[in-house]
């Protein structure tokens, strides 16, 4: 199967992630990163998810199930949106945006949650548990889950739950079960420990849709082969507008799913720097941030090693950020082997870069970016200056922020 | 004989289960936890495993949740671990550690082994490490001389039971549910199935937890597995007694009928 006109995915945009050489080894191992550090309770439904996917990817039904999805419900392609008003703040480089704000629901996490709910369904399961920082996986999940007729359980931390309070409504009205996780940071990592929890006592009927691509093996491949589609098509559309490749493509990292999904299709691309910004919440000299590549240490959260905010013995260090989904002392596996290989790089944009950047995007555009692309922004109006009036960088807008009103009514005293 | 194995010896000797407490480091306090494990050992535990206080404890529900939390809270350290293991080791109890990977692969595996095994400490449970990622720090145990201790659960194929158990000494660890630790109503039919499903993959003891806190509970398991492992009742104990002392005789009584079951 060849992309068309009517198609978006070719089947060596799923199927052939073996052949480009850059899936996991056996052990779900990216280099040192990843694998599997789990209770063994938890290892035969590993293996029969990561068994379903071979064969799902495999199958050229479930690829077309899986694009027509894409197409006429999540309705990408999106749009690529040159921003030149905002770019006159970069030096005048060539600024370019993924639109994946314009995705039903409004975020890039769409394209991962309805891959894994076809996933869910081949798999047999019938309830789907999620964890949820800034509500976006949250929704998502819960609109796929209304879509098939699943049970929705979204584990959510009660600090976000309150911050994100209208992401909370959308979920129930979507029939959404919503649990605040009040233990420990009441954060993004709590909401996950919560949702093993789940999984691991009702994993009968129960499939975890892991919403970003950390965890253990297999959720890395199958959430960046699902959220991959971002860069295919971007790479696609951003020759037909410049007639080459991007000098540099930026996104926010949280747990790397719109990172992944934008750098992914250009990884062979030698010339096109890939650039990866986390929260630097308050700044890296205080204790409040989120920067896991850029000063965590190697260790192992949420059952893969990877980057890790912890102290001399191990134990995870809270996060913080304005955008609750960057709020998350982890990464994925595949960010820490980019990082330590070379081919990616990663930077911190404090909460008050992400904010200026955030009105910044609307005044200059009307787009209202999400907090957490805000980073994204930020990271490329940096990289403008640098890089020079002729450069041409890409940004994944990874989300709308109707969601971030609140924040943004305190911050600017709206 | 390592301690583990003079532990199963005596109790098979007995024609009773052994019977392993569950206690975190630092809970209720870095001393009240020392005199915690003592007070078990002396009203019937054979075993004491010495929780290592960790920020993300997925496999533990509200109960254990609570006291490492509270022990986090109290400053635990590493260091206060092994000081507990070496008081709790002192009642000749063969004490054991229950922790997450993260901690230990911090400390670095050899320096961790090592040091357990200076402080009388018999070896380790890992309930995250499995043996596709174990191979460090089974060798590292090995040269410091204690055991690896690792699960199986419900789910496990025969396949993976074999791996494990071939990962293990000292003994093997069921998880007799599909869930977090606990106290529950009832113990969980599948308990039973899975320890005679690993018997015939070891030679080893097998000693079931996950759910266990009564005496009539005990008895039950005793009769089909060589232990029985008990943790969150007996922190339901010690968080809902108004004072130490109180608490302490809590303890007591609960070991007393633990150990009473033990031997029905
Ligand atoms: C709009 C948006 N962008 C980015 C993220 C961060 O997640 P990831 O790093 O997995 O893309 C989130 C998470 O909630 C999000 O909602």
């Amino acid at each position: 199967m060849t992309a068309t006109e009517d198609t978006l995915l070719t089947s060596a945009d799923l199927a052939a992630g073996g052949a480009r050489g850059d899936d996991p080894d056996a052990r779900g191992k990216f280099g040192v990163f990843g694998g599997r550090f789990v209770p063994e309770a938890l290892i035969p439904a590993l293996d029969e998810v990561a068994a379903e996917y071979e064969k799902a990817r495999n199958d050229p039904a479930f690829i077309s199930e899986f694009d027509g999805l894409l197409r006429t419900y999540a309705g990408r392609p999106t749009t690529l949106t040159e921003v030149p008003r905002f770019a006159e703040h970069a030096g005048g480089a060539r600024i370019v945006l993924k639109r994946e704000d314009l995705t039903h629901t409004g975020a890039h996490k769409i394209n991962n949650v309805l891959g894994q709910a076809l996933l869910t369904k081949r798999l047999g399961k019938t309830r789907v548990v999620a964890e949820t920082g800034a509500g976006q996986h949250g929704v998502a999940t819960a609109t796929a889950a209304a879509l098939m007729g699943l049970e929705c359980v979204i584990y959510m931390g009660a600090v976000d739950c309150e911050r994100q309070a209208l992401n909370v409504a959308r979920m129930k009205l979507l029939g959404a079960t919503v649990v605040p996780v009040t233990n420990g940071s009441q954060t993004l990592k709590d909401a996950i420990n919560e949702a093993f929890r789940d999984w691991v006592t009702n994993v009968d009927r129960t499939h975890y849709l892991f919403g970003t691509v950390a965890g253990p093996h297999p959720f890395p491949e199958i959430v960046r082969d699902f959220a991959r589609i971002i860069g295919v098509e971007a790479r696609r559309q951003i020759q037909e507008l410049t007639g080459g490749l991007p000098d540099a493509v930026a996104a926010a990292v949280g747990g790397g799913s719109n990172a992944i999904g934008i750098f992914h299709a250009f990884i062979e691309d030698e010339g096109v720097q890939l650039h990866g910004y986390e929260a630097g919440g308050r700044g890296a000299d205080t204790e409040e941030h989120a920067l896991t590549l850029t000063t965590g240490s190697i260790g192992v959260l949420h059952g893969s090693r990877t980057y890790v905010l912890q102290d001399d013995e191990g134990q995870t260090i809270e996060s913080h950020s304005i955008s609750a989904g960057l709020d998350y002392p982890g990464v994925g596996p595949e960010h820490a082997w980019l990082k330590d290989s070379g081919r990616a790089t990663y930077h911190g944009v404090t909460d008050d870069e992400a904010m200026e950047a955030f009105a910044l995007l609307a005044r200059t555009e009307g787009i209202i970016p999400a907090l957490e692309s805000s980073h994204a922004l930020a990271g490329a109006l940096r990289l403008g200056r640098e890089l020079g009036p002729e450069a041409t960088i890409l940004v994944n807008l990874s989300g709308r922020g109707d969601k971030d009103m609140g924040t943004a009514m305190k911050y600017f005293n709206l | 004989m390592t301690t583990l194995q003079a532990v199963f010896e005596k109790a098979r000797a007995e024609d009773r289960a052994a019977l392993v407490g569950y206690l975190p480091a630092g809970f209720p306090t870095k001393d009240g936890a020392i005199a915690a494990a003592t007070a078990m050992v002396e009203a019937g535990c054979d075993v004491i495993e010495i929780g290592l206080p960790y920020s993300d404890p997925l496999m533990d529900g509200p109960t254990i949740q609570d006291a490492v939390h509270r022990s986090l809270t109290n400053g635990t350290r590493i260091a206060d671990v092994l000081r507990t293991v070496e008081g709790v080791a002192r009642t000749g109890a063969a004490t054991l550690v229950m922790t997450y990977w993260n901690p230990v692969d911090r400390y670095g595996a050899e320096r961790f082994a090592r040091d357990l095994a200076s402080a009388g400490g018999a070896g380790t449970i890992t309930p995250d490490l499995t043996p596709e990622e174990a191979g460090a720090w089974i060798e590292a145990s090995e040269a410091a001389g204690i055991d690896t201790v690792f699960l199986v659960a419900p789910s496990s194929t025969d396949d993976r039971i074999a791996k494990v158990a071939a990962c293990c000494t000292g003994f093997v660890y069921a998880a007799s549910l599909m869930g977090v630790t606990g106290a529950r109503e009832s113990v969980s039919a599948a308990a039973e199935g899975l320890v005679k499903r690993t018997r015939s993959h070891t030679e080893l003891p097998v000693c079931v937890g996950l759910g266990v806190g009564t005496g009539a509970q005990a008895a039950e398991v005793a009769a089909y597995a060589d232990g029985v492992i008990v943790g969150s009742a007996f922190i339901r104990r010690l968080l809902d007694a108004p004072d130490e002392a109180s608490g302490l005789a809590a303890l007591r009584e609960l070991a007393r009928e633990l150990a009473g079951g033990v031997r029905r």
